[in-house]
């Protein structure tokens, strides 16, 4: 049937965690401003955010591999990592 | 950064299942494939851009990029509470009829196992029409979710449907907003 999923750390979770919240916020600010474009503390708020989960996102590939593909996140060892497990659904 | 639409290999929100409920999977394949789904959502959004207004496709694109998100929620959830059900255990919560047509694939089909339809969405070509259609959908998605809940007391399910409850509930006020919005814009075309 399914194949055994892959057993990741614990401050892989962490991590990801940390990452869905900091994403939450963006998501939430990014339909607000859709909306209120001249809300300047919105606004603000969106670049702190976006500050936070650049340095997030950078600690995560660098020890988990990419988050994103077709160029958009770095190749960390000169390997080719995207493939691999794990998946979402498989976590 | 984004030229395209892509995949991010993570969830928006955590779904955490730690057993096999082939029986709650049923009922969640309703938000998959059925009428007031997420994938009805996406399609439906993402192709009413083209003919809406300026002021409010950002919107629209981003509603409807987040219902894939919570597609992939749901399938993650279906996933996990089918892996490891044997046939028996299928049969036994009423998939049997699935099983014999698609294994332990998902299918985009609602609890019942009606396939889905382009006919559950609309694009009509008047924003006002249009919009009104996306606000029903969010409320119809919200009272899915609801109803989902009052069927299982799975803890972490039900963590994982309270969040996309709210969501719908956030969509639905935004597309409220970009009514007012289209309003007040034809009104100001009108007057001058
Ligand atoms: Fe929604």
């Amino acid at each position: 049937m399914s194949e055994t999923p892959p057993q990741m750390p614990k401050a892989y979770y962490q991590y990801l965690h940390e990452l869905q919240s900091i994403d939450f916020v963006l998501c939430e600010l990014t339909l607000y401003l859709d909306t209120h474009p001249e809300d300047e503390q919105a606004l603000a708020q969106f670049t702190q955010f976006q500050k936070r989960k650049h340095n997030l996102m950078t600690q995560f590939e660098a020890a988990f591999g990419p988050l994103y593909e077709f160029g958009v996140s770095p190749i960390s060892g000169g390997k080719w990592t995207w493939s691999q497990t794990p998946w979402p659904w498989q976590v | 950064m984004k030229a395209i639409w892509i995949y991010e290999k993570k969830l928006q929100y955590p779904v955490r299942v730690s057993k096999c409920d082939p029986k709650l999977a049923k009922m969640l394949i309703e938000q998959y494939g059925g009428a007031d789904g997420e994938l009805s959502a996406a399609l439906r959004y993402l192709n009413q851009r083209y003919s809406i207004p300026d002021k409010v496709i950002g919107l629209l694109t981003d509603i409807g990029t987040e219902e894939f998100a919570h597609l992939e929620m749901i399938a993650t959830m279906v996933y996990k509470l089918t892996k490891d059900a044997t046939p028996e255990q299928l049969r036994a919560a009423g998939l049997a009829d699935h099983y014999v047509n698609h294994g332990h694939a998902l299918f985009y089909h609602d609890a019942a196992g009606n396939p889905w339809t382009a006919t559950y969405i609309q694009a009509k070509g008047d924003p006002i029409a249009d919009l009104y259609e996306d606000i029903a959908a969010e409320e119809k998605a919200r009272a899915t979710y609801q109803w989902i809940i009052d069927n299982t007391d799975d803890p972490d399910i039900v963590d994982s449907l309270r969040f996309l409850r709210e969501r719908e509930v956030v969509h639905s006020l935004r597309f409220r907003e970009a009514v007012e919005i289209l309003k007040e814009y034809n009104s100001t075309k009108k007057m001058f």
